[in-house]
């Protein structure tokens, strides 16, 4: 699984990054790792925006988030 | 329950810019200077000048709002689990790119606050600084696009992040004690304030929700044209809304482009000076609110990002690069054009393979 670290990276620079991920790996599930509320919240936002639903996992610093597309999983 | 929560932060920015575009028309009615009911470029320069570091004689005043909105997300961020010290991205960048853009608000005069509140009172040039604003952030946009980041920030101790809200509790003080090496205008936009009190709970009251909710006067703009988001563009659109309308009640609304208050006419660098800001704040991935209230979380770049906006207001009076209601200043354009150089070579070679 694709996965993209933008710990430590603010605003909107995680968000750049997600949206090259989905574009580069169309159709497949790609997590990013997220250090800040306001970078999990726009990501999900971007994802849903795509079509994708989005697992967050709570990690010890930051956020896991698991965006799979047209996915019947529960989002968070 | 995703979209339930997506609903509610949209209509909680909603609401907060609606609260703020008020509370911007109103704050000119209690007594803040016409068509500037709140500029952050603008209210910084003012508290450059009261600490003596220009000397503009009518542009010195401790601005209660400067310090209510990094108090406000300051009780935010702690109340709601946020608070966290950070920093250590590309800290001397940020400060250039804070200097910069301030040096761009003082050719426009006014920052992506000020500029609504302009065209929410009928000034046409607000909207030609707009549309710079807009091109900035296209302009800086191509270089994210293309990988431009300014690095990654660690996490530092809790205590680095006070260094800020501490250092406004103590402006604070000033302002209300005047020590004798304090500068105020006596006449002037400086002189020409709501009732300390007033000007500091209506900037809480902004500082607290501009945290919970995110409000970006840039990124509102850069989120349209980057992913096509409405999300912030919300906040944006409901600050002129009701920045216009409370105007309009009040009868604060004179249209047209010459003759307005704090403001000049001249199309060209109204916009490329707004281009410059829009840019550096695109870069730096934030509005000059944005950076208080960042700054109010306890992010260190955030606030080496505001002593840049201090350091360039104080610049822009020092070296008379500051437009005035005649138009630019013999220096202001070269200024402009020497900063969006700047911004391009940091553009151009900040960049990361992506």
């Amino acid at each position: 699984m694709v996965e993209i670290d933008a710990c430590g990276f603010s605003c909107p620079i995680p968000v750049v990054k997600t949206m090259h991920g989905l574009e580069n790996n169309p159709g497949e599930p790609v997590t990013v790792l997220v250090d800040s509320e306001v970078s999990r919240e726009n990501v999900s936002r971007l994802a849903q925006s795509k079509g994708y639903t989005v697992k967050i996992e709570a990690l010890a610093e930051g956020y896991k988030l698991i965006l799979n597309p047209q996915s019947s999983e529960s989002t968070g | 329950m995703a979209k339930k929560q997506l609903f509610n932060q949209r209509t909680a920015l909603i609401l907060a810019g609606l609260i703020f575009g008020v509370g911007a028309s109103l704050l000119q009615k209690w007594g803040n200077p016409p068509n500037m009911g709140v500029c952050v470029a603008c209210f910084i320069r003012d508290i450059a000048g009261a600490l003596g570091l220009h000397r503009a004689e009518v542009v010195q005043y401790i601005r209660p709002e400067i310090i209510g909105f990094v108090l406000g997300a300051f009780i935010s961020a702690y109340g709601f689990g946020e608070f966290r010290g950070r920093g250590g991205s590309a800290p001397l960048v940020r400060f250039f790119l804070g200097v910069f853009a301030m040096v761009g608000f003082l050719v426009f005069l006014g920052c992506p606050v000020r500029a609504l509140v302009r065209l929410g009172g009928g000034d046409l040039n607000g909207l030609v600084g707009l549309l710079g604003l807009i091109f900035g952030a296209f302009l800086g946009i191509q270089f994210l696009k293309q990988g431009f980041n300014l690095g990654r920030a660690t996490k530092l101790p809790t205590i680095t992040g006070w260094i800020m809200p501490v250092g406004m509790i103590v402006l604070l003080l000033f302002c209300i004690f005047k020590p004798t090496f304090i500068f105020a205008s006596a006449k002037g936009p400086g002189a020409l304030h709501a009732a300390i009190g007033i000007s500091l709970v209506v900037g809480l009251i902004v500082g607290f929700l501009a945290q919970r909710t995110r409000m970006c006067f840039v990124g509102g703009w850069r989120d349209l044209i980057l992913i096509k988001d409405t999300h912030l563009f919300g906040a944006i659109a409901a600050f002129f809304i009701g920045v216009f309308l409370c105007n309009l009640f009040l009868g604060q609304v004179n249209w047209g482009f010459v003759g307005q208050p704090v403001a000049h006419t001249n199309h060209l660098w109204n916009f490329l000076g707004m281009t410059l800001g829009g840019l550096a704040a695109t870069l730096l991935g934030g509005c000059p609110l944005r950076q208080l209230i960042l700054t109010g979380e306890g992010d260190a770049d955030a606030g080496v990002t505001v002593l840049g906006l201090f350091a360039g207001a104080a610049l822009a009076h020092n070296f008379l690069l500051a437009s005035s209601k005649e138009g630019p200043s013999v220096f202001g354009p070269w200024a402009v054009i020497i900063g969006l150089i700047f911004i391009l070579l940091v553009g151009f070679f900040m960049r990361e393979k992506i």
